[in-house]
């Protein structure tokens, strides 16, 4: 680490089923499958491609698994280790995780989030089990754990008042991540790990990988995933936002979790394309890998800019 | 009686963890401790719990896990400490909830695996309303997309497992009354209900409680949700209340009330009693069986293959909405009438027609195989209420009432009919008819009168039995043989 000022060198969107990681088969995760999700699965390798060639301090999610009501919380102490069983498909993740928490990095967080006006507090219970869509994000982002993370939970703004208020929230606490990485020093990853559209099939087919039965919900989320997509990819990320309400509403997103929301605040609602890696439906629901490339689409701004004062 | 009280109890863990933090919370461990020792004085074998803070999304979850242990931190309050737990389930009462569940309809299965989340509620609800593992437990989800029909075929799926197993249970509901919690960090000490309209709406949903008018409560659940921010659309009431009886009839206390972290919080106790406080016209449906979104895996389309059943090629025939989730059959065409086919098809094809009464069970109301018709056994329910012309033989305990055999006849013929014309065919086609009476004493005559003013003029051979029940409070059931005209 040096001491110039800290970055996010890109952020993503990085959704969180289970069901990638069972049909991979990693050592951690007790089920074993014969694949599936091939498309999303290859979409996570593109990712990590991509990421590899990037030189990075910590990874920052944002978890919609981890519901709080009273504010943002952060997890607290430097290391957590334990097994993660996702409550609603225990027959596909039951995951041994040892990680380590970047705490100062957190605790400046919360700092900057209350300067936001915003209530932050930090988890400080050692038996506290970190939530099945932080492990499931971090694994399919960086398999290795090498990476010291932060983890941020969903405020439920959305539910409690409004998608607006939810998404003002979360826009807040991007711009106070986006600070304290910047005092930090730290070059930082930004995951966002939500869905698109989010309404499940409520059977699941046998055995769980079964292809045949995959597809997205209805037509109506499929439009409108494809809407959000296009926008990421045009740049008009202001644009997404000002739709978001609409589209949490029309298509039960996940994105009402507001992970997305964080990830664009705290990249202060880019204007480059995004990169789309991969779309595919996990049972029924629409998911989307997409990376903001952050430090690269800021490196070419700036050669512009330089370009463009140059004699 | 299987269920000999129910009980609400709350899910946040201050009462656990941290009652001295405020009176009201201290109130409340003090009423679930009166409750351990009431349950403990019971001739009872199992606590059967439903937890709103257990949500699923795949159907329901039973536990099945005879001794689950962990060490449990709550999400939002992890600074209150730390709730090491080692339970005592009922696995064999877990699958044999999973089991009626299925044969009602609806998407069950259990979780037996190490290292589960055990929710906050359900944890506190066993730590302090079964200290020592006196009985085993039985914990069941809450759907996140289930609404009132879903939930109350869960109640019922339950009553029926008690049934099936011989046991006598104590049903809890895990769940807030308003849920709405305070957003900012509190005093403990200063904590009291979010809004004056939460708990006005908590008082009178108590004062009913208090009165035993559980169904009352249950009617009132959308106005609760829409106006106090009921917890989970107040399915945990639904749940008790179908499991116990959809009535009025018990003696009800409610044990305390309080706040916690601005949401409501009570401790109710439920016992069935003989005499009702008050007697109510119910506006909300019943239901027996679920039909509802279960057939999504299914492909839209006829032509996907394994899963596709034969062209429905007439068009008066409406392939039925698939029940299982591997069920051979395919387009998930929204049910409805039909005018009479021109020509009977060739070929196999299932019929359900919105107009008859929903069957009680995974199967179609008609098949058709060539041009013979194949009707399911069809009784006096009337669709969209599943009201009995004629009234039911029996109550919700079993006892007997009066009924009118005659309305119920016509009614069974009429809804014959309406599945006959859905197929294609008319009264006049039936070739076979057996018919099952459930008093061949008391309604034969009756019966027959009407058989043969309705029936007669078909000419169908007919065979008459007595049978000692039927599926639902009914006294007659017909099944049907048609031949379709070419």
């Amino acid at each position: 680490m040096s001491n110039q000022p800290g970055e996010i060198v890109a952020g993503v969107l990085a959704p969180h089923p289970p069901h990638l990681i069972y049909a991979e088969n990693p050592p951690q995760n007790e089920p074993r499958s014969e694949g599936g999700w091939e498309e999303l699965r290859w979409g996570y390798e593109r990712l990590r491609e991509r990421l590899d060639k990037l030189d990075y301090d910590v990874i920052l999610v944002h978890t919609p698994h981890w519901k709080t009501v009273v504010g943002t919380h952060l997890l607290g102490l430097p290391h957590f280790a334990s097994k993660s069983v996702d409550p609603i498909f225990p027959n596909l993740f039951r995951y041994t995780y040892d990680l380590q928490v970047d705490v100062p990095l957190s605790e400046a967080i919360a700092a900057e989030g209350e300067r936001e006006g915003l209530v932050m507090k930090m988890m400080r219970n050692p038996n506290f089990r970190v939530d099945y869509g932080t492990i499931t994000a971090c694994h399919l982002v960086n398999p290795r754990w090498d990476k010291p993370i932060v983890v941020l939970s969903s405020n439920r703004a959305y539910f409690y008042y409004s998608n607006e208020v939810g998404d003002a929230t979360m826009l807040a606490l991007g711009r106070a991540t986006a600070r304290a990485i910047a005092q930090s020093g730290k070059r930082a990853l930004l995951v966002a790990t939500n869905s698109l559209s989010h309404r499940h099939f409520t059977v699941e087919p046998d055995p769980p990988e079964d292809m045949s039965h995959e597809h997205i919900y209805n037509m109506n989320q499929h439009l409108w995933d494809m809407r959000m997509l296009k926008l990421m990819r045009e740049g008009k990320t202001r644009q997404l936002v000002a739709e978001l309400p609409d589209f949490n509403e029309h298509a039960v997103s996940e994105c009402s979790d507001g992970s997305l929301t964080w990830l664009l605040g705290a990249l202060d609602l880019p204007s480059y394309p995004a990169r789309v890696h991969a779309y595919g439906t996990v049972i029924g629901t629409g998911n989307a890998i997409v990376e903001w490339p952050h430090a690269e689409a800021n490196a070419k701004a700036a050669k512009r800019a330089d370009a463009e004062v140059a004699p | 009686m299987s269920v000999v009280r129910g009980y609400l109890v709350p899910h946040r863990p201050q009462p656990l963890l941290a009652p001295h933090l405020n009176p009201g919370y201290t109130d409340l461990r003090r009423a679930m401790e009166q409750v351990a020792a009431e349950i403990a004085a019971l001739d009872v074998d199992l606590l059967l719990l439903y937890s709103t803070r257990w949500v699923s999304i795949l159907g329901h979850q039973v536990q099945a896990d005879p001794n689950p242990v962990w060490t449990h931190v709550d999400e939002e309050f992890h600074e209150l400490g730390t709730i090491p737990y080692s339970f005592r389930m009922d696995p064999e009462f877990a699958e044999a909830y999973a089991q009626a569940a299925r044969a009602r309809g609806l998407h069950c299965r259990t979780v037996a695996t190490h290292g589960f989340p055990i929710d906050t509620g359900t944890i506190m609800a066993l730590s302090l309303l079964n200290p020592g593992n006196r009985l085993p437990a039985s914990v069941v989800s809450c759907n996140m997309y289930a609404d009132r029909a879903e939930t109350l075929v869960l109640g019922k799926a339950a009553g029926d497992a008690l049934k099936a197993t011989g046991k006598r249970a104590v049903a809890v509901s895990i769940t807030a009354l308003s849920n709405r919690m305070f957003t900012e960090i509190i005093d403990p000490a200063q904590d009291r209900i979010s809004s004056a309209k939460d708990d006005e709406w908590n008082r009178k949903l108590l004062e009913f409680l208090g009165e035993g008018r559980l169904e009352d409560v249950s009617q009132l659940a959308r106005s609760f949700t829409s106006q106090a921010n009921a917890d989970s659309k107040c399915k945990a009431i639904w749940w008790l209340a179908s499991l116990m009886g959809q009535h009025n009839r018990y003696e009800g206390e409610v044990l305390s009330y309080q706040p916690l972290y601005g949401t409501g919080a009570a401790v109710v106790r439920l016992v069935p009693s003989l005499k009702a406080a008050k007697d109510q016209e119910f506006d909300e449906d019943d239901t027996e069986f679920f039909h509802g979104d279960r057939g999504v895996l299914q492909s839209a389309t006829p032509s996907a293959g394994a899963y596709a059943s034969a062209p429905a090629e007439a068009a008066p025939v409406t392939p039925v909405a698939p029940v299982a989730s591997r069920s051979p059959v395919a387009p998930v065409t929204p049910v409805a009438p039909a005018a009479p086919a021109a020509a009977p098809p060739a070929s196999s094809v299932k019929v359900n027609t919105a107009q008859a009464p929903k069957p009680v069970g995974a199967y179609p109301h008609a098949r058709r195989e060539g041009e013979w018709l194949f009707l399911s056994g069809v009784g006096p329910r009337q669709p969209g209420t599943d009201a009995i012309p004629g009234g039911p033989v029996w109550d919700a305990d079993g006892k007997p009432l009066p009924y009118d055999v005659e309305a119920q006849t016509r009614a069974v013929i009429k809804n014959v009919q309406v599945i006959l014309e859905a197929s294609g065919a008319t009264l006049k086609d039936i070739v076979d008819c057996q018919v099952y009476l459930i008093d061949m004493r008391r309604d034969f005559p009756t019966f027959n009168k009407v058989y043969a003013e309705l029936l007669g003029p078909s000419g169908a051979t007919r065979t008459t039995v007595e049978v000692r029940a039927l599926p639902t409070p009914i006294a007659v059931e017909l099944k049907v043989v048609a031949r379709l005209k070419a």
